[in-house]
């Protein structure tokens, strides 16, 4: 209904469709706004930044002046309820999380309706709110940590250091790309070349058995120099599948490789 | 050679670049000059330290500045509050601060625009709001595992804890031993440098912020 109102008026200007929406659709003061989005003919529907349901309840406390200690849970039950309908008259998915709190929220009503039970301990006569004013007020807590965080982030960005000499360091955590693995590979590859070598018997091994022997080495040790692993290949086939199965073992991710310094040694890591 | 050059440089007076590239080949030809640095006059030390911090590429400790010196910690620390009150009275383009535990010189806030106009550099993509609360509550109750977040949240995260994962804020901290071993996540080091803190105990506690929550009635 009010989409197909807002689709015909999304041509026109936005600010002539503005009051339209808020006199027809406003919860509890509310009024989400229906930014109309000329580039693609959508409506994009903001209901405010309630990112859950305790937003939203926070939201409709605020609204209505009460008092976070002595929610009355009928009126703000309905209030909710109100909106978990609004949103779904606006075909917007609604997340599992804003029903569970609407189940829980009529579950108290309820609650707080019946007689209390006279032969009841006095440890069950806790207030059934309780728990819920609880989870409101450490979210209200969050919620200004969070725009601390904000205001210091802000501050931070504006604030520069020098920019990096060609000396730094990379991240010893870096992963190591693949340009440095080639090197390494070419380096051992070259010293194979120079070494002369009689060779007699053929042994080959398979990418299976290299993948094994690797991770095996790696699982015992924690870690290793992979430089030292390419220097057991005895063939210059052998170093290729040696190479190949470093590879296989990090799309595995079962190994990652550490560099710490700019052409510095590579070492394989079992990862945790 | 080098103690001379050393001599001159204390009584403030500013010798030739000839000079100066006399002392620097000598110190660096001579191998024992290491011996020599536990004398180093408060001037010379606060250049020493400043020059440390300049040229460090993360925030540098007092404790390395100290190790690198051979002097005491607390020597360092007492140099780096003379330097930086040096640089709060001259309140130039650089501030010397304290920051994730160590020592950083950065440019002041306030001229943002102009290094943003040299840099060509836009401010940074901001956290979205569901990221920043996600943010806050693994700061404050770390180590927290997702449920936990949930449960003060009253919603879901997985995609903040994606991004915040991938901006390296934050950590995990291993799994927690409870049904379903949980992971368990903390701030990291980058944490508190992009939210300028010296350390977590930085943040303000949690319940300064109970003032703002009362306000309901």
């Amino acid at each position: 209904m009010e989409e197909t109102a807002q689709t015909e008026s999304t041509s026109g200007a936005a600010a002539e469709a503005a009051p339209e929406v808020s006199q027809t659709i406003s919860v509890a003061g509310a009024q989400p706004e229906i930014i109309p989005d000329s580039e693609n003919d959508q409506l994009k529907i903001g209901l405010g930044e309630f990112e859950g349901p305790l937003d939203l309840l926070l939201y409709l406390i605020r609204q209505e002046q009460i008092n976070i200690y002595d929610i009355p849970i009928a009126r703000i039950t309905d209030e909710y309820l109100r909106y978990i309908h609004l949103m779904k008259e606006l075909d917007i998915a609604i997340a599992g999380d804003f029903l569970v709190m609407a189940a829980q929220l009529i579950e108290m009503k309820s609650r707080m309706l019946l007689p209390r039970d006279p032969l009841a301990e006095e440890e069950e006569l806790i207030d059934p709110r309780a728990e819920l004013i609880d989870r409101l007020l450490e979210h209200q807590k969050f919620k200004a940590a969070a725009q601390m965080l904000w205001s210091r982030a802000t501050v931070e960005r504006a604030v520069f250091t020098r920019a990096e000499l060609e000396t730094d360091k990379n991240n010893p955590e870096v992963a190591v790309g693949l340009f440095d693995l080639l090197r390494v590979f070419q380096e051992i590859l070259a010293r194979h070349k120079e070494e002369v070598r009689l060779e007699i018997e053929r042994e080959e091994v398979s990418m299976a058995e290299m993948i094994e022997r690797l991770r095996n080495m790696v699982r015992s040790a924690g870690e290793i120099n992979l430089l030292h692993f390419f220097q057991q290949a005895q063939t210059r086939r052998e170093l290729v599948v040696a190479f190949l199965s470093v590879l296989e073992l990090v799309r595995l991710s079962e190994i990652s490789l550490v560099q710490r310094e700019t052409f510095g040694e590579i070492t394989a890591r079992a990862t945790s | 050679m080098s103690e001379a050059g050393k001599a001159k440089k204390a009584k403030e007076v500013e010798p030739s670049d000839a000079e100066t590239a006399d002392v620097i080949a000598a110190e660096l030809d001579d191998g024992s000059e290491v011996e020599g640095r536990r004398d180093l006059s408060a001037a010379e030390l606060r250049g020493a330290v400043e020059s440390l911090i300049f040229v460090a590429e993360e925030p540098i400790a007092a404790k390395t500045i100290a190790d690198v010196l051979k002097i005491e910690v607390s020597e360092v620390d007492e140099t780096i509050q003379d330097l930086a009150g040096e640089f709060d009275q001259r309140s130039g383009g650089l501030q010397l601060r304290e920051i994730a535990g160590g020592w950083q010189i950065a440019t002041r806030p306030e001229h943002h625009e102009h290094v943003r106009a040299y840099l060509k550099s836009k401010p940074s993509a901001k956290l979205s709001l569901a990221a920043l609360e996600t943010l806050a509550v693994i700061a404050y109750k770390q180590p927290v595992t997702v449920p936990e977040i949930l449960d003060i949240r009253g919603v879901q995260s997985p995609s903040a804890i994606k991004t915040l994962l991938e901006k390296r804020l934050i950590v995990a901290r291993g799994r927690k031993e409870t049904v379903g071993r949980p992971m368990m996540y903390g701030t990291s080091k980058e944490f508190l440098i992009q939210f300028g803190l010296k350390d977590l105990s930085e943040l303000p506690s949690i319940e300064d912020f109970q003032d703002l929550a009362g306000g309901g009635s």
